[in-house]
This record gives C-alpha cells, sequence and structure tokens, in this order.
C-alpha cells in the first residue's frame, strides 16, 4: 500500500504544488465560469416549465435548445476539465513529481473552453447533432479531443517520470479515464456526429453507450479516485482497503461499462436484457465503494465544518444514491413506470452537481490554497457554498424524482388525461427550480473565489515583474516569479 | 504494487468488450437492415421521407423538439382474442355444446373457465369474441379445432400496455420504424405527449401549425411553449388574408390588417409531424388491423 505522500517532505511537495498553478488555474477558472453559466441556462430552462411563454419568443432560448446546452455546459464545461485539474494534481502528489510539459495543460485548457463555447453555441443557434449528451457539432467535437489529449500527454508524462515508483488505488481509477474518454468520445462522434450516420436505432444503442460510459463510468472512475486520494489524506487515515478497492475498481469498469440500454427500447431484447443485468450487478462496486468510504473516514477525528471534508464526504454518499437511482430504473419492472419521466433527469443531475461537482469543489478547495500558497480570499464564502449546494441538491433532486414517480404513475394509468399527468408534477418542479437558484448561488461563491485569487496573484505577479523591471540589478528574480517560465 | 500493467489491460479488456458488445454488435446486426414487408401483405416497410418532411425532421432536430417529446410507443404484451364470424350450418347452441366437448383436452385447460363465461350468456350474435388470451399457441389451437368443426373464426392480435390505452399507436415501436431517420429521434422525457404516431391522431396540417404557433388556442392546458419565430407576422397584401395564413381568432389573433403566415420550416415541421406514422402489423410487432376484422 502506497504510504501516500505523506512523508514527502515540504519543499518537494511546494515544488510539485507550483508547476500545477498556471494549468489548475487555467482548467477550475474556465470551470466556474461554464458553470455559472450552464446553470443559468439550467434555470432559463426551468422557468419554462411554470411559464412556458418566457423568452419563447427567442429562437436561440428555447426549452430544446436551452435544455441540451445548459446540460452540456455543466458536463463538458465544469466537469470534465475540473475533473481533469483535479486529476493532474493528484496523479503529480502521488508521483512527486512536478508536473511535466506545465504549458500544455493550460494550451489545452484555452481549447476546451473555446470548443465549449462553439459546442454551446452550436447548440444555441440550431447546430446540435440530436444525439443526447453528444449535441456539440463537429468542430467543437475536434477541439475538445485535441484538448484532452493534450492533458492526457501531459498526465501521463507525470506519471512516466515519477519519482515514488509504488502505484495507489487512485492510480487505477484515473488512469481508466485517461483511457475512457478518447476511446468513447472518439467512437461515438466518429459515429454519430459525421455525414454518414448508422443506419435507424444502432444511433441511439451507441448515443446510449457513449452516454452512460461517460456520464456514470467516466465521471465515477474521476470522482471516485479523487476521493480514494483525499479521503485517507484529510482524515490521515488509510484507505480501507486496496484489495477492497482493487475489487471495486474492476467491478465498476466490468459492469458499468455495459449499462446504458433502457429496458424498452426498440431494439433487438439481448440489447437490453444484457444491459439490465450489468446494472443489477453494479450494485456490487456501488456497495464497495460506499463501505471503503464509510471504513475509511468512520470515526475520523477531522471537523469539516464546510469545508473540503465535507464536500467530498458528500460527494460519495451522492454517488451512492444516484448510483442506487440508477440500477433501480434499469429494472424493467421500475422501467415501466419511470423511464420517459423526470426521475432519469433527477438521477443524472444528482450524478453531475451531487456526486461529482460536490468532489471536485473539495478537491478544488483542498488544492487551490496549496498551489497558490495562500488561503482562499473568502473562505466564508467557500462554506456558503457547501450549504447553499448542499440545501440546493436536495431541493432540486428530491422534487424531481418524486416528480417522476407522480408522473409515471399518472402516465401507467390511461384513465388519467396526459395533461392532468404532466400537471401532477409541476409542483414538484417549482421546489426544484429553488433548489437549482441555491446551486447557483453556490457556484457563484466559488467562481468568486477563484476569480479573486487568480486576480490577487496575477497583481502580485505584475507588481513583482514591475518591480524587477525598475530594480537597478536584475540578478535576483522576485520570490513567485518562476513559474512565468522566465 | 507491481501489478499496474495488469490494471491497465483490465480496464482496456472491460471498455473493449462493451465496445464489442454495444458498439460493434448493433452495429453488424442492425447496421445491414434493409426495408421489412408489411405483415399479410406485399408493401415494404417504412417508406423514405420525401420534400418538406425529410428537412423537417432537422427543424425537429435543430429545436430539440425530442427533449420533452419521446417517438417511441411500449407495450405489456399481446392480447389474442378468437373471434367467431360465421356458424356456417350449425346453431348457436351446437357450437356451445362444441365447445363445451373440447374442454377435456388438456392444453386448453387454462381457458376453460373464461371460454364458459363468455358463451354463457351469447343468444348467436356475430361476430362473437369467445376466447381472450395472452397465449397465441391456445388461441391458434382453438380456432384450429372450432374451423374444422365447419364454423368460421379467426385470430385476432391486439397490443395492449397504457401508451396504447391512451391512443399513442396501435403496436409497439420496432427498430423498422427507424431505419431511414437520421439522426434518430427517439427521446428520453415524456413532458409532452409521444409523437409517434401524431401523423395520424392529428393528421390536419393547419392543426400542426395552429399548434405551433400558439400551443393554446387548440389544446387550452398545453404546457407547450410556443414557436412563434417559425412564423411571420405581416401585413395583409389585400383585405382578405392569403391562402396560407393561420384561422386564427381572439387573444391569439394578430393585430387587424395583419396576418400569421408559416415559414418554410414551419411548414417542413408540420410535414414531417404529419409524416410520423408508424401503424402497420410487422412480423415483430404484429397486430390485426381493425378493418379486416369485419365480417
Amino acid at each position: 500500500m502506497n504510504p501516500n505522500e505523506n512523508k514527502s517532505s515540504a519543499s518537494g511537495s511546494s515544488e510539485v504544488d507550483a508547476s500545477l498553478r498556471v494549468p489548475l488555474l487555467a482548467l477550475f477558472g474556465g470551470a466556474a465560469v461554464w458553470l455559472v453559466v450552464g446553470l443559468v441556462l439550467g434555470l432559463i430552462a426551468g422557468i419554462k416549465f411554470h411559464a412556458p411563454e418566457f423568452l419563447s419568443a427567442c429562437p436561440l432560448l428555447t426549452y430544446g435548445r436551452v435544455a441540451p446546452a445548459a446540460n452540456d455546459a455543466v458536463l463538458y464545461g465544469f466537469c470534465i476539465p475540473a475533473g481533469l485539474g483535479v486529476m493532474l494534481w493528484v496523479l503529480a502528489r502521488l508521483s512527486r513529481m512536478p508536473l511535466v510539459l506545465p504549458m500544455v495543460p493550460v494550451v489545452a485548457a484555452n481549447l476546451w473552453n473555446l470548443g465549449v463555447l462553439i459546442g454551446t453555441g452550436g447548440i444555441l443557434i440550431g447546430e446540435s447533432t440530436g444525439q443526447p449528451w453528444l449535441e456539440y457539432p463537429r468542430a467543437a467535437a475536434v477541439i475538445l479531443f485535441a484538448a484532452f489529449l493534450l492533458i492526457a500527454v501531459s498526465a501521463a508524462g507525470t506519471f512516466g517520470w515519477r519519482r515514488e515508483r509504488s502505484l495507489y488505488p487512485s492510480h487505477w481509477f484515473l488512469f481508466a479515464a485517461l483511457l475512457w474518454f478518447p476511446w468513447i468520445y472518439a467512437t461515438a462522434n466518429l459515429l454519430l456526429n459525421t455525414v454518414w450516420l448508422p443506419r435507424g436505432v444502432v444511433q441511439p444503442v451507441i448515443g446510449w453507450w457513449f452516454a452512460n460510459n461517460l456520464i456514470f463510468v467516466w465521471l465515477a472512475l474521476v470522482g471516485i479516485g479523487s476521493a480514494f486520494y483525499f479521503l485517507p489524506k484529510i482524515s490521515g487515515r488509510p484507505l480501507v482497503s486496496s484489495g477492497y478497492a482493487l475489487f471495486a475498481f474492476l467491478s465498476l469498469v466490468f459492469f458499468g461499462a455495459w449499462c446504458g440500454i433502457p429496458a424498452s427500447a426498440p431494439v433487438p431484447a439481448w440489447l437490453p436484457t444484457a444491459s439490465v443485468f450489468a446494472a443489477l450487478l453494479t450494485i456490487v462496486p456501488i456497495v464497495a465503494i460506499a463501505i471503503i468510504t464509510v471504513k475509511t473516514v468512520w470515526g475520523a477525528r477531522v471537523s469539516c465544518q464546510g469545508g473540503p471534508f465535507c464536500f467530498i464526504k458528500l460527494g460519495v454518499l451522492c454517488f451512492v444514491v444516484s448510483g442506487l437511482m440508477y440500477v433501480a430504473a434499469a429494472c424493467p419492472q421500475a422501467s415501466r413506470v419511470l423511464e420517459f419521466t423526470w426521475f432519469g433527469v433527477a438521477q443524472t443531475q444528482l450524478q453531475l452537481l451531487g456526486f461529482f461537482a460536490m468532489i471536485v469543489f473539495g478537491a478544488a478547495y483542498e488544492i487551490l490554497p496549496k498551489i497558490m500558497g495562500a488561503q482562499l480570499p473568502f473562505p466564508k464564502l467557500a462554506k456558503l457554498h457547501f450549504f447553499a449546494t448542499l440545501l440546493g441538491v436536495l431541493l432540486f433532486i428530491i422534487p424531481l424524482a418524486l416528480a417522476g414517480v407522480a408522473q409515471g404513475r399518472a402516465l401507467a394509468n390511461p384513465a388519467i388525461a396526459f395533461a392532468d399527468a404532466s400537471h401532477a408534477g409541476l409542483m414538484f418542479l417549482r421546489v426544484s427550480t429553488t433548489g437549482q437558484l441555491l446551486i447557483l448561488v453556490g457556484a457563484l461563491c466559488f467562481a468568486l473565489n477563484i476569480f479573486v485569487m487568480t486576480m490577487k496573484w496575477k497583481l502580485a505577479l505584475l507588481k513583482s515583474l514591475v518591480a524587477a523591471v525598475k530594480a537597478p540589478l536584475p540578478e535576483a528574480p522576485a520570490p513567485g516569479d518562476s513559474e512565468v517560465k522566465a | 504494487m507491481k501489478n499496474g500493467i495488469a490494471i491497465f489491460i483490465a480496464a482496456i479488456v472491460a471498455l473493449g468488450a462493451s465496445w464489442c458488445g454495444l458498439v460493434l454488435a448493433p452495429s453488424l446486426q442492425l447496421g445491414p437492415a434493409r426495408l421489412t414487408t408489411v405483415l399479410n401483405s406485399t408493401d415494404t416497410y417504412p417508406l423514405q421521407r420525401t420534400g418538406e418532411a425529410s428537412l423537417g425532421l432537422q427543424v425537429y432536430r435543430a429545436n430539440g423538439c425530442a427533449a420533452c417529446h419521446t417517438e417511441q410507443v411500449r407495450q405489456d404484451g399481446i392480447a389474442v382474442e378468437v373471434m367467431l364470424t360465421s356458424l356456417g350450418t350449425s346453431k348457436a347452441e351446437d357450437f356451445k355444446a362444441f365447445v363445451q366437448s373440447l374442454f377435456i383436452l388438456p392444453e386448453l385447460a387454462p381457458v376453460t373457465n373464461t371460454i364458459a363465461d363468455s358463451l354463457q350468456a351469447w343468444n348467436g350474435d356475430l361476430p362473437k369474441i369467445f376466447l381472450v388470451t395472452g397465449d397465441k399457441a391456445i388461441a391458434d389451437e382453438m380456432v384450429q379445432r372450432v374451423n374444422a368443426a365447419g364454423v368460421k373464426s379467426q385470430l385476432r392480435i391486439a397490443p395492449s400496455g397504457p401508451d396504447l390505452a391512451r391512443g399513442w399507436g396501435t403496436r409497439r415501436s420496432v427498430a423498422a420504424d427507424f431505419l431511414y431517420d437520421q439522426p434518430v429521434q427517439l427521446g428520453s422525457l415524456r413532458a409532452g405527449p409521444d409523437l409517434a404516431n401524431i401523423g395520424i391522431r392529428q393528421p390536419d396540417a393547419n392543426w400542426q401549425m395552429l399548434h405551433l404557433y400558439a400551443p393554446k388556442s387548440v389544446v387550452p392546458n398545453s404546457t407547450m411553449p410556443s414557436f412563434k419565430y417559425l412564423f411571420a407576422v405581416r401585413k395583409m397584401a389585400g383585405a382578405a388574408p392569403s391562402p396560407d395564413a393561420l384561422a386564427l381568432s381572439g387573444e391569439f389573433a394578430p393585430p387587424a390588417g395583419f396576418e400569421v403566415v408559416p415559414t418554410a420550416a414551419a411548414r417542413e415541421l408540420a410535414a414531417y409531424l404529419l409524416s410520423l406514422n408508424a401503424n402497420v402489423p410487422l412480423y415483430e410487432a404484429p397486430f390485426t388491423p381493425v378493418t379486416s376484422a369485419k365480417p
């Protein structure tokens, strides 16, 4: 078992942290902006369910464009780049190796933001591909793919030249994630985002495979991989245990990768059957991850008070709940009622905003002070962020899931008119919009902290540059200047 | 730990297996799919969309209609009905006695009670459905036995389930229905009703236009946003509105002297919606069309 780098000398880890400062600011900064954009778009989409005529005259903001643009901005704009940032830091720390080619992820982060911008704009002007979770038009997809590969090069280089040779469970999860994304993203885009689409229902089958492997498996690999690094680190207890973690990892990749085809899909019956079977087996890794987490953090004498520890523990809890919702909705009996309802939306949003975002927030609050060598500018806002997000997720997800159950039960009874069945969920949706608003407030706190932190650092950099220029003898560069590749 | 390579290979195998299973295999199995034949007919299915309807699919895609509408009807099972259409030379009482005599057959044991119940109060009116079962083998057996005795009966297959009971279709959606869709817009949320057969349920292009322009003008409690941007409000050229102007009234009507005309996109979208019908019987989704069941 890897001793982590608890013993590592202060100078070694500060060298590692300094190498990550610019790449992580670029990745986290862009991610925070896209999170706010995604949540605002999501709020616009949500309001349309209370007032259908809200902004309906504007073709850019019609529900069918705003809703996928919001989902993709949160997934591609926030989750993936922020997850990659956390991944780079964990890999560099575990390797006790400063980031290799630190400017490559900076370029990649900017490319990535350009890709998301083109993609979001593309959806809003009606250039979506029409494939769920793969709406971004071709140009955006190519840019995102290239940016991912650049970051993967830097991550793999850091790993290859690592000074700490032994592997830690997080390595498996994060490396599988590095393999996963290019494979699924390339497959899905080459097949679904070109001029010659495959025939008929082959398209949705590939789409389901892709969406499941991205939203369920990839996010789980990065999120849980990071949690398995931070939870032992913060609680000061070893991960319990490496063997369990290996079991969870293998069962997650082998079973999880087969989920995603709905039980009632109009495709040959063996496909949904395989998926339902895999979904039932996916209970195994979910339970294993829950057990590992509980055993690792139980009784830890760390008060979290809305800090990183709270975020990450809550994130794992949301992962377990969302995973169990996913399995439940895949069972044929439940699927009859829950398919095509808000329940599926609730599960996906819990996966994105409850599980993954929480882990990324916690990790970012843990990482940022270390790489910047300074405290958060607004620690109170970080605490507010936690409680706003906690309450927001509860108010967003629970009513949405209940709306799904109510809607599904009403739709299963043909005696209830369709309009009445839809109206049954409206009250729930109203509450869930409040939840979205709270999550947005939290995201603004997050973005403000990062923004002010970046600004302060840039100002300090500018001052030291000015000082260096004014100084009569340019022999000693000002401290804190080393990262400018001087 | 030295098993890093082994774990990396395990990840490749895991993803590779699911790639083979859920990407490669369906492509090989369904990719070469061709036209299929309508059951008990020589007609081929599906028809390729032409002109405005095929452009309309792109309007549907661009505006994300699938965010709220599915194009997929589900069914729970089928009910197989045996319907007596002609008694030939025999009388109702003879038929009852004959059916009674069949009850000793062990394969009919599960349905003897339902048959007896349905024939109890029957006075000889035709056509008469005297057996409804989920088991096609039993129904086949019954039809064979009864027809051998000189009366005429036929088998009717009626798919069942809440989606069908809502009138959203006559059978479940199958792979063949989506053969020519580029892209396939199955949808995953029913914030609005299913559209797999909207072309049959609302075959009037004018209704579709009114519904797109002002949903509440035709469905008062609709939660659909209006798609006014697919229409142009313009000054009337003469005293009378042009032929393609929408017949709006009351609060939805444009100011006096103005008319609302659909743009090309609106006409295409309406044509696409009218082209949505998936109601022919297929081998994999059989049902008995209502028309042929008449004696």
